[in-house]
């Protein structure tokens, strides 16, 4: 009995790690992320556009609202921007952009204004993270990355990669519709 | 894997060619725009530290010893958190709470990595009792011709 359960078992026990490892859809790169269901990491940046004034979440308390982390240097942010142009003349959520200076280059301010005003602007603000801290708050490693925030601040939801019109459609939406009808 | 690879073999290259020096990184025991910690404890702690963390952006280098600009800021976090005075728990509780247990190479024994950690000796013990099994059978054997 046992000497035809025992490899029968074993076997079985192969399949669904291999149906789990060898999933065609699963990213091996993407980690889980440990803020989901974690306040917002709180941040207070320059504005991209205008230097004087600040960007802050803290004015966003109360209100559902998008992140995204991008960088002019970011070949796939390129990409996602027309996406977030499609997405931002929604008027769904406020999005607020992130620009993340990877090499702490005073020049990359320049760069994403000229970005924005040559591809348009989907962020209702903009904040310019020259030193890289709210990326690693965030736990950013690879730009462009999306969160969604609920109403108390709560991260609820973590996208990696370019943002697409399905993404947001199967993803964002429905999270978003249910953070703003729950309590 | 491919990632790690990848910048395995641009290091190489990068150092056959001589050019490491070139580029603003230094090493991670040398200056940096921060320059080397003053202290040669925290220097110390520093290292260690270094090496057990992750460079999330290639996945199989430590940020000791990766070139990556996330690794560079990730060190300087480091660097400002020890002469801060903050513990190595406290510096790798800051890492895990951003970038989950993955950011370590030696994760702490918990009961979501009871399996990494038991794998290998659950495997021997499995080894072992087949072999056991296998050479008793075996003995039993007549022994026929």
């Amino acid at each position: 009995m046992w000497k035809f359960l025992l490899p029968f078992a074993a076997f079985v026990a192969l399949v669904v790690l291999f149906a789990f490892g060898l999933n065609p859809n699963r990213d091996i790169h993407a980690l889980p992320s440990p803020l989901i269901g974690k306040a917002a990491p709180p941040f207070a940046l320059t504005d991209v556009l205008d230097p004087t004034r600040t960007v802050s979440n803290a004015t966003l308390m109360g209100q559902v609202y998008v992140v995204n982390v991008w960088g002019t240097w970011c070949v796939e942010c390129r990409v996602e921007h027309e996406e977030l142009l499609a997405i931002s003349r929604q008027h769904v959520v406020p999005m607020i952009g992130i620009d993340w200076s990877v090499d702490h280059g005073p020049d990359e301010r320049e760069k994403a204004k000229e970005w924005l005003a040559r591809l348009g602007n989907p962020y209702n603000q903009v904040a310019f993270d020259q030193e890289g801290r709210t990326a690693i708050d965030f736990g950013v490693y690879a730009a462009p990355e999306t969160f969604l925030v609920d109403r108390h601040g709560n991260v609820i939801f973590k996208f990696i990669s370019g943002m697409t019109q399905e993404v947001w459609e199967k993803e964002f939406l429905p999270r978003i519709a249910a953070a703003e009808k729950g309590a | 894997m491919m990632r790690g690879l990848h910048c395995g073999l641009l290091a190489l290259a990068l150092t056959l060619a001589g050019l490491c020096n070139a580029f603003a990184e230094p090493p991670a025991t040398g200056l940096d725009a921060h320059g080397q910690l003053q202290d040669p404890v925290l220097q110390a702690r520093f290292e260690r530290i270094a090496k057990e963390l992750r460079c999330l952006q290639c996945q199989n280098e430590t940020i000791a010893d990766s070139n990556a600009d996330l690794a560079r800021d990730l060190r300087r976090q480091v660097r400002e958190m020890l002469v801060a005075g903050s513990s190595d728990d406290a510096i790798f509780k800051f890492m895990t709470d951003r970038y989950g247990e993955f950011v370590r190479f030696a994760p702490p024994l918990s009961a979501k990595t009871a399996l990494i950690w038991g794998a290998p000796f659950f495997m021997l013990l499995l080894g072992g009792l087949i072999i056991y099994r296998v050479v008793r059978q075996r003995s039993r054997m007549p022994i026929d011709e």
